[in-house]
């Protein structure tokens, strides 16, 4: 209880009051990177729990299982968490200070983000042609909230990637530059979580109960 | 009536380029919109031609709007905050009027149209646009001040946060005049707010006021809290940092964790609203109760956001004007950490009456119960620095008084409201609306003028005149209890919220009493804005050449700065070896530097945060009026700007010596000017 | 700033008080704390205990904050000053103990009063001296917030009314409430608390009322422009007065059926009480699943489609 008065070791007879040279404060960019996440986790729970409450509700729209292709989903999972390890890679690459390795792990990364969101907007195509829109009940409504917000979040990390690429390209490895690439990289993660919990608890509990 | 009004939104007057607008959403028609119109086109007109007479608008965007200074967005903060209590009250006046009127038999002037509009603005104008800038502000001026940091984390950041608070601020003001504000309350709750009940525009211009003004504070929560992590100054333990800081770091903890919350819900409801989805809609599965749980599991945490800062307020002003540190310092801190966290598990007690069943009502009550306890802890720590203190009565000391007396029993009531049986008579009654405005005006409120008042000539070198002060504090003390009183004293007699009409003329006299109430805060506000400008006009005779202005009794870090401080804060970062470390500073012989300087790494002031918040209001606009290729130009345009300013890598420069010994050899001439005997 | 002004806030204060107490002794019209019902009756009562916990705490502080902030300061040359005594663990224990102290008893009262209180469980006693008689039968009343006006219907009766609702004195009702536009809250003070009315939903409230007269009846969730006036009367009667109450509403009254429903939820400010002598007796359930237009599903078909997963024809759909 007495953390306000000083303990014997800190008082001495000139206390110094300033610090004569600067002190070197580590950049908090990480960290609010980190809690910035942290409030976009927030942002998928609630999203989550809002399917919780309203998933099973139909009302006569289409079954999960009579829509989903859920081979197809497993396709577009492995892409997402494949890009995940190649980002890893990216990092690598980075660590070492080698720019071309740093691009083209970058590029597949990207490729495979890519089709990730590509069979999303095929399958989503496909829902609505089978009756499964997001107007036709609010179980649905909630699955586009859900999976549709996570495949912005992922196109924006894409657009995000092709302006690294471009700044790593014309900039090289600068410190800005790899803090980026850790922040990112931090986000390409994130979603690639998100999504384990997305395929478990909307698309793997629509075809198997 | 309203099915006129319905017409001018219906779909088929939608156009491509134009969306839904047209010219019969401006309402000439309306007498009182179009006097407002003519007053702000009179006095903002009035307001621009001086500022381009003066030529102050390279100045304005040079040294104000693209300042990345964590103290001068603090002050367009609370500017800002001002600015919007004045539109926010002026709905109170008229909601009191039409009260008085139409409780004493007489017909009022506003149909149901209006004063609906008037009461869902007046509430989320005040505790967007007034309260949150207010707390946000005096966060942002003290806290980077108080750890002995020079700016925030991330200045471009809060430049940005600041702009999009402005901009959904802006798109409030602009329903006004163009189409209508929502017809819902302040939370729009569904099925009512929905597309079906709710088919104009008004809940459009709610929901993307709210959700840009979101992002802003979301950032910000951001911000502060890292800097509060990474930024303080070297000794600075967490146990050291001031108590205004602790209630700072908690206040940006429940932001950044409960508005991606509110973020969610109205992005749904705008779901259901725009792309015909059904997360609350009747039909179709969709859930009304589910919005009201999401939104209070950001809404009460948010009512914590407001209040915290001003305990912290509280607890600094305590302590200078009795002169004495704060009693109870762990204590004071266990106490906002429990307080933060018991704020998430109480939501239910916003809707004890949806009839959630006996067990869960039982628990949410005895948990909003149990916050009771810290907060009561806290007024105790604060009367016994009192104690044995010697108390000068300066205004920020008088506001808490009043502070005190005030917060207890809205307090009482508060935790009368959570037992839920009572609550099933009292819930949306006036006196449930007694209650949080006794909670919101005699804290947050009475917290801001005192943190106003204490901080003010730290800010601008002068010390605000008191006497219009005391004017102000009388009017808003009184005018509080002459308003507010009566309401506890309806709601007990069954009189609920919300209504324009009362068939029983019995109880005129006590509406009558409540508007007199808002006549004197009005004279309250009056005397508050004169004390602004009379303090102006004699800073001369009330300039503080210390620093430390009340009377030397300055504790915390902020208080060893010039006032104002120079961009930098502090020439050298401060090494801080106890609590209270400015005390600590002056009582163990501190002796100010003025040599032996080093070049300051500062950030650099930067228009990208204004250009981007302004495309993002353009975009909300669009979005509220469907005109999709304007959203869509804009959102384009704000990410590709975005990206170009990611490109710009060239974003701090060094202060030279020479400037710091230049301003640092005034402050000695201005000390030795001002040094009492 | 004078040494006058601080008597002035306490004197400011104590008149406030007093003119508070007596006000709420006198309970002229104070509906709520002198309620006609006996559910209202005892979540008046505990307001009143849970007012009088929390003085313990707050009169102390009011008094304390007037009188520290009289005696210490500055100018009071008298009062002790002793800068460095901001600690103490016996004021820290006693601040954070007595006021848990406090809330464990109002939590105790609450525990017990919230599952005593429950809308959803029927009633435990007429009154404080009456208990639930063995064979008393329970009066149904089934209740439909409409724009912007009450709809109430008698199943066991057949007749239904707008904006007149009446029960008689000393027999338990039980009001099944639903909504048939946007979320109210079904509001009697004199009779007991309110609980809201939400459509495709229905909230049950429990109540008795042990005093005859005409009470106020409203709704206390804002739901659109014609809210203020969305006001009823319910009438507390003796059971000869009820009886031939609702045979006045069985002869004058217009019949009830969808047609007439789909009629009365158009928007209307300020309706008139109408009688309805003869209530199609699918109308309420039709209401509450939102069948009542034909070619419509009611919700409970849907929902049973959902978890049976068939797509068989409706049974359950209005023709």
């Amino acid at each position: 209880m007495n953390s306000v008065n000083p303990t014997a070791d800190q008082v001495d007879e000139t206390p110094v009051f300033y610090l004569k040279e600067e002190p070197h404060h580590a950049p908090g960019t990480l960290l609010g990177f980190w809690i910035y996440l942290m409030s976009d986790c927030l942002i998928f729970a609630a999203l989550f729990a809002t399917r919780a409450v309203v998933g099973s509700n139909y009302m006569g729209s289409p079954l999960p299982k009579d829509v989903f292709n859920i081979e197809l989903i497993l396709v577009s999972t492995f892409c997402l968490l494949f890009s995940s390890i190649t980002y890893g890679f990216a990092v690598l690459q980075m660590q070492q200070n080698k720019v071309n390795g740093t691009l083209m792990w970058l590029a597949i990364t990207g490729l495979l983000g890519a089709a990730f969101i590509g069979i999303e907007l095929y399958e989503f195509n496909h829902l609505i042609h089978a009756g499964a829109s997001p107007q036709s009940s609010a179980s649905w409504s909630s699955f586009y909230a859900l999976v549709g917000t996570h495949g912005l979040h992922v196109s924006f990390g894409l657009l995000w990637m092709v302006v690294l690429m471009v700044q790593v390209k014309m900039y090289a490895l600068t410190v800005a530059n790899m803090r980026r690439l850790f922040c990112l990289s931090m986000f390409w993660h994130f979603l690639d979580l998100v999504w384990l919990g997305v395929f478990s608890l909307v698309y793997l509990t629509g075809v198997l109960l | 009536m309203a099915s006129d009004y319905e017409a001018i939104y219906a779909d088929d007057r939608w156009s491509p380029v134009f969306g839904k607008l047209s010219w019969d959403v401006i309402p000439y028609y309306e007498p009182l919109v179009l006097m407002s119109f003519i007053g702000v086109v009179i006095g903002g007109g009035a307001l621009f031609g001086w500022v381009t007479y003066k030529k102050l608008w390279g100045y304005l965007w040079t040294e104000w709007f693209t300042s990345i200074d964590h103290k001068k967005i603090g002050i367009m903060y609370i500017i800002l905050g001002l600015v919007m209590l004045m539109r926010g009250f002026a709905d109170a006046i008229m909601m009191r009027v039409q009260q008085s009127l139409t409780s004493s038999g007489f017909d009022g002037y506003l149909d149901a149209h209006h004063y609906d509009q008037i009461f869902t603005a007046h509430g989320m104008i005040m505790i967007f646009f007034v309260a949150m800038p207010f707390v946000t502000g005096l966060m942002n001026y003290v806290m980077p001040l108080q750890i002995g940091a020079r700016d925030v984390a991330f200045p471009f950041l809060n430049n940005f946060s600041l702009w999009m608070t402005i901009g959904g601020a802006m798109l409030v003001n602009v329903s006004l005049f163009i189409g209508e504000f929502g017809q819902t309350g302040w939370l729009a709750y569904p099925p009512l707010s929905g597309i079906n009940f709710s088919p104009s525009v008004g809940v459009d211009y709610y929901i993307w006021a709210l959700q840009i003004a979101g992002i802003g504070t979301t950032l910000s929560g951001i911000n502060l809290l890292v800097t509060i992590v990474k930024m303080r100054a070297p000794g600075m333990t967490f146990m050291k940092m001031p108590v205004f800081t602790w209630t700072t770091l908690a206040t940006n903890v429940l932001i950044v964790a409960s508005f991606p919350v509110l973020t969610v819900v109205l992005a749904l409801l705008s779901l259901d609203r725009f792309l015909d989805m059904h997360f609350f809609t009747n039909d179709l599965g969709g859930n009304a109760m589910m919005y009201i749980n999401l939104i209070w599991i950001w809404g009460h945490p948010e009512v914590y956001i407001l209040i915290l800062p001003v305990f912290g307020v509280f607890t600094e002003v305590v302590a200078t004007h009795c002169r004495k540190q704060i009693f109870g310092y762990d204590s004071m801190v266990y106490a906002i950490v429990v307080i933060t966290i018991l704020s998430y598990i109480v939501w239910l007690h916003h809707f004890f009456t949806m009839g959630s069943g006996a067990s869960v009502n039982a628990f949410f009550g005895i948990t909003t119960m149990i916050i009771s306890i810290p907060t009561g802890a806290k007024i105790f720590n604060w009367l016994f620095t009192m104690y044995k203190g010697r108390i000068t009565y300066e205004l920020p000391m008088m506001w808490t008084i009043a502070f005190i007396i005030t917060f207890v029993i809205g307090g009482m009531t508060g935790v009368l409201l959570a037992v839920p049986p009572a609550d099933f008579v009292l819930h949306n009654s006036l006196f449930l609306v007694a209650h949080f405005h006794n909670v919101i005006i005699g804290g947050v409120v009475f917290g801001v003028f005192a943190g106003i008042t204490f901080w003010f000539p730290k800010a601008f070198g002068y010390r605000l005149d008191p006497y219009w002060g005391k004017v102000s504090f009388w009017f808003w003390v009184i005018g509080f209890y002459l308003a507010f009183m009566p309401l506890y004293a309806l709601g007990l007699m069954g009189v609920t919220r919300r209504l324009s009409q009362f068939p029983d003329t019995t109880l005129s006299t006590y509406f009558h009493v409540a508007t007199v109430g808002a006549l004197f805060i009005a004279v309250g506000i009056a005397a508050f804005v004169l004390q602004m400008v009379l303090s102006y006009l004699k800073r001369d005779e009330l300039r503080d050449d210390s620093g430390d202005p009340w009377g030397g009794d300055g504790r915390t870090l902020e208080w060893s700065t010039s006032s104002p401080p120079p961009k930098y804060n502090f020439a050298f970062t401060p090494q801080v070896h106890k609590f209270d470390t400015w005390w600590d500073m002056k009582q163990r012989g501190y002796v100010r530097p003025v040599d032996g300087f080093n070049p300051i790494h500062m950030p650099k002031n930067t228009g990208a945060g204004f250009v981007l918040a302004m495309l993002c209001t353009v975009m909300g606009f669009g979005l509220i009026w469907q005109i999709w290729w304007l959203a869509a130009c804009a959102f384009f345009a704000a990410v590709v700007g975005a990206i170009i300013h990611t490109f710009n890598y060239d974003r701090e420069y060094y202060i030279p010596v020479e400037e710091i010994e230049a301003v640092e050899a005034r402050r000695s001439e201005q000390l030795a000017k001002g040094n009492p005997a | 700033m004078g040494l006058n002004k601080i008597p002035t806030i306490s004197r400011l204060v104590a008149i406030l008080l007093l003119l508070a107490s007596v006000l709420a002794l006198s309970g002229c019209n104070w509906v709520v704390m002198n309620p006609s019902g006996d559910i209202a009756k005892q979540q008046a009562f505990l307001i009143t205990i849970s007012t009088l916990l929390m003085l313990i705490v707050i009169v102390p502080v009011i008094i304390l904050t007037i009188l520290y902030a009289w005696k210490y300061r500055a100018s009071n040359s008298k009062a002790e000053y002793d800068p460095d005594w901001h600690h103490s663990a016996t004021l820290e224990t006693i601040i954070w103990t007595a006021p848990l102290a406090i809330i464990l008893v109002l939590s105790g009262i609450t525990f017990v009063a919230t599952h005593r209180l429950d809308p959803y469980m029927p009633i435990r006693q007429i009154s404080a001296d009456i208990p639930v008689p063995e064979n008393v039968e329970t009066l149904v009343i089934e209740v439909v917030a409409l724009d912007w006006k009450w709809l109430f219907l008698y199943p066991e009766q057949g007749v239904a009314t707008v904006n007149e609702v009446a029960a008689p004195i000393d027999r338990p009702i039980k009001f099944k409430i639903t909504s048939g536009s946007v979320m109210n809250s079904f509001y009697i003070p004199a009779l007991a608390g309110q609980i809201y009315a939400m459509a495709g939903m229905e909230t049950k409230m429990h109540a008795v009322i042990n005093e005859k007269g005409v009470f106020d009846g409203f709704s206390a969730n804002y739901s659109g422009h014609g809210f203020s006036q969305m006001r009823f009367k319910f009438h507390g009667m003796d059971e000869k007065g009820f009886d031939a109450w609702i045979e006045k509403l069985r002869i004058s009254g217009e019949p009830l059926g969808s047609k007439t429903y789909l009629e009365l939820e158009k928007k209307t400010t300020g309706h008139p009480v109408v009688y309805y002598g003869n209530v199609d007796e699918r109308l309420y359930h039709d209401i509450l699943n939102q069948c009542v237009k034909a070619g419509t599903t009611c919700m409970d078909e849907l929902m049973h489609r959902d978890t049976h997963g068939s797509h068989k024809t409706a049974k359950y759909q209005r023709k």
